[in-house]
């Protein structure tokens, strides 16, 4: 009966995606949406994806790393490769962004895996300067002017990456292993004691955070006209990494509405280049005031309408127990 | 104890933080159903001691065996695969999983279902789950826990949370219990369910319990053989009786007596 309920929300979710899907298609295709729209909402798509891959990475696992971007940038260098320089498909250039990037991310997250908190942060850190050095330098993807992209992604590729992030992460977590990662993140010590391969699933877990990291850059690279090492600096990182804090560390559905509303306020505010940093700053510094705990704290939307039922039958089970 | 081989055998076991001997040349043997516990004064070595038995530290000078198999340099996740089990002085639950999901977490190492097969949620991700699911839910009406299955660990009482330590603990399946000062914080009438519940679960777990505890009505009351430690070594073992009249023991209790 569980499972049923289970599968029931879940094709809710997804019929529910659909629809807006079709909406927003069928308001590009009647041309009511202009492209700088268009353009945001690929935009809000792709920042969905960096931030539950993430989210995945720190809110679930624990594992404080903020080298997003270098992740993100090997994907949009990848992709960008494969369709510019290869000729190859689209699609072939997602997967192999995804493939790179996750690879990228067994290398790194191996050995820097081992080190904890504030060391691991710096190590991470390292590993995003590092990337974007490396391609400031080597000449084949063109040094620091960068290579010229053609605009490939549309809001269909950017919403089936977007949904495809989602599932796999959500059915990731809502798992033996997806509880594992949260073990760890609770206590590492006690969790090795329970017979957890503690450094097995951090590396699963980052690895497959880079893996969307790497879609998302294919998207992103395909986006625009030209990309450059000086898109992928820590400061793209710490972007990431606001949208996983302030949409509450552990919870998916705050992450992905801490990206709908940063992306959208950040886009808005470009029409006032001299205040937009100092408003930007200002609502986080807000939102961290008022809500330390993100805007979700660790809870899902999904637990608001589970959480209504849940006090019902508490209150039947207090009952009970004075009653016995 | 007539029989010959132990459950447990350390072997001369020590281990060193720099020029500190921390435990030396510690000798246990522990039998197949035995109860034993472990004391000895503040800082005396015992939960380093639990610390060696679990591979947290690994030992630089002697050998530990369980059923006659080196554990030396095993990772700590494989030495609760191999059957020692334990609870910590400071509680340690994870405390933003829901209590059936603290059991989950000890049953994982026997998931049949690959990390694929719950992504692509394949058949065996539901059945695998679901069997983990019956099998939690019945473990906790062991303990007592199965009507606050769905509370998250932080918000359960203290001596609930001990509790479930003990029953995650005992879910990962050990041969060898090491409860590490599980009355720590209680008060007499939870101390005492405390002593049931440890008898309880020897009896129907078919186990060996080693325990540290400092109340000594507990470990007098319910351990079959006492180790004593004190600065890292091992100064006596035997019976509640002799131990309770064993001279060093008082000594490194009370002091030594002005002469």
């Amino acid at each position: 009966m569980k499972l049923f309920k289970q599968s029931k929300s879940f094709w809710f979710f997804i019929l529910l995606s659909l629809a807006a899907f079709g909406i927003i298609q069928a308001l590009i295709i009647t041309g009511m949406l202009n492209g700088f729209y268009v353009n945001t909402i690929i935009f809000v798509a792709i920042n969905i994806i960096l931030a539950v891959s993430l989210h995945l990475i720190i809110g679930i696992t624990g594992q404080f790393s903020i080298g997003h971007a270098g992740f993100l940038a090997v994907g949009a260098y990848a992709s960008a490769i494969i369709t510019m320089k290869l000729q190859l498909p689209f699609a072939a250039a997602i997967i192999v962004a995804g493939l790179t990037a996750a690879f990228t991310g067994l290398l790194i997250g191996i050995p820097s895996l081992r080190l904890k908190g504030d060391y691991l942060a710096i190590a991470t850190l390292g590993f995003g300067e590092i990337v974007r050095i490396v391609l400031l330098n080597v000449d084949y993807v063109g040094g620091a002017s960068g290579m010229q992209v053609s605009h490939l992604t549309t809001w269909g590729w950017a919403f089936t990456c977007m949904l495809i992030a989602i599932i796999v992460i959500v059915n990731f977590t809502n798992s033996t292993h997806g509880r594992a990662c949260i073990s760890i993140r609770e206590d590492e010590t006690a969790a090795d004691a329970m017979g957890i391969n503690t450094t097995l699933y951090k590396v699963v877990a980052f690895a497959i955070g880079a893996f969307f990291a790497g879609i998302a850059g294919a998207l992103y690279a395909h986006n625009f006209y030209i990309i450059q090492p000086s898109n992928f600096g820590f400061l793209k990182s710490f972007d990431i990494l606001i949208f996983v804090v302030l949409g509450g560390l552990g919870s998916l559905s705050g992450s992905v509405i801490a990206a709908i509303l940063l992306t959208i306020i950040s886009t808005f505010l470009q029409e006032y280049p001299e205040t937009r940093m100092i408003i930007y700053s200002l609502v986080l510094i807000v939102t961290m005031l008022y809500r330390p705990q993100g805007l979700m704290g660790t809870r899902e939307i999904t637990s608001l309408f589970k959480k209504r039922k849940a006090a019902e039958g508490g209150t039947q089970d207090d009952s009970k127990h004075t009653v016995a | 104890m007539t029989q010959s081989t132990p459950l447990l055998k350390v072997d001369n076991a020590g281990i060193r933080f720099g020029g500190l001997r921390a435990v030396a040349d510690v000798n246990v043997e522990l039998f197949q159903g035995e109860l034993v516990g472990l004391i000895g004064p503040n800082g005396a070595g015992k939960t380093t001691f639990f610390n060696l038995l679990t591979g947290v530290y690994v030992p630089t000078e002697g050998s530990i065996l369980l059923n006659g198999e080196k554990l030396h340099n095993l990772a700590p996740y494989r030495i609760t695969r191999k059957g020692i089990s334990r609870t910590f002085q400071n509680i340690r639950l994870f405390g933003e999983l829901s209590v059936i999901d603290n059991v989950k977490v000890a049953y994982h190492s026997l998931a049949k279902h690959s990390i694929l097969s719950s992504i692509f949620r394949l058949p065996s991700h539901f059945s695998g789950e679901k069997e983990m699911d019956e099998k939690a839910v019945a473990f906790l009406k062991i303990f007592g826990l199965d009507r606050y299955k769905d509370e998250k660990a932080n918000n359960l009482p203290y001596g609930q949370q001990r509790r479930l330590e003990i029953a995650r603990a005992l879910a990962a399946n050990p041969k060898l219990l090491l409860l590490d000062e599980p009355a720590a914080g209680m008060n007499p009438q939870e101390t005492k369910e405390l002593m049931n519940l440890i008898a309880l679960i020897r009896e129907k777990f078919d186990l060996t319990v080693l325990l540290i505890e400092h109340d000594m009505g507990l470990v007098m009351g319910v351990c079959e053989r006492i180790y004593v430690l004190d600065h890292g070594q091992l100064i006596a073992d035997g019976t509640p009786e002799e131990i309770r009249n064993n001279p060093k023991v008082i000594e490194a209790y009370l002091g030594e007596e002005v002469s």
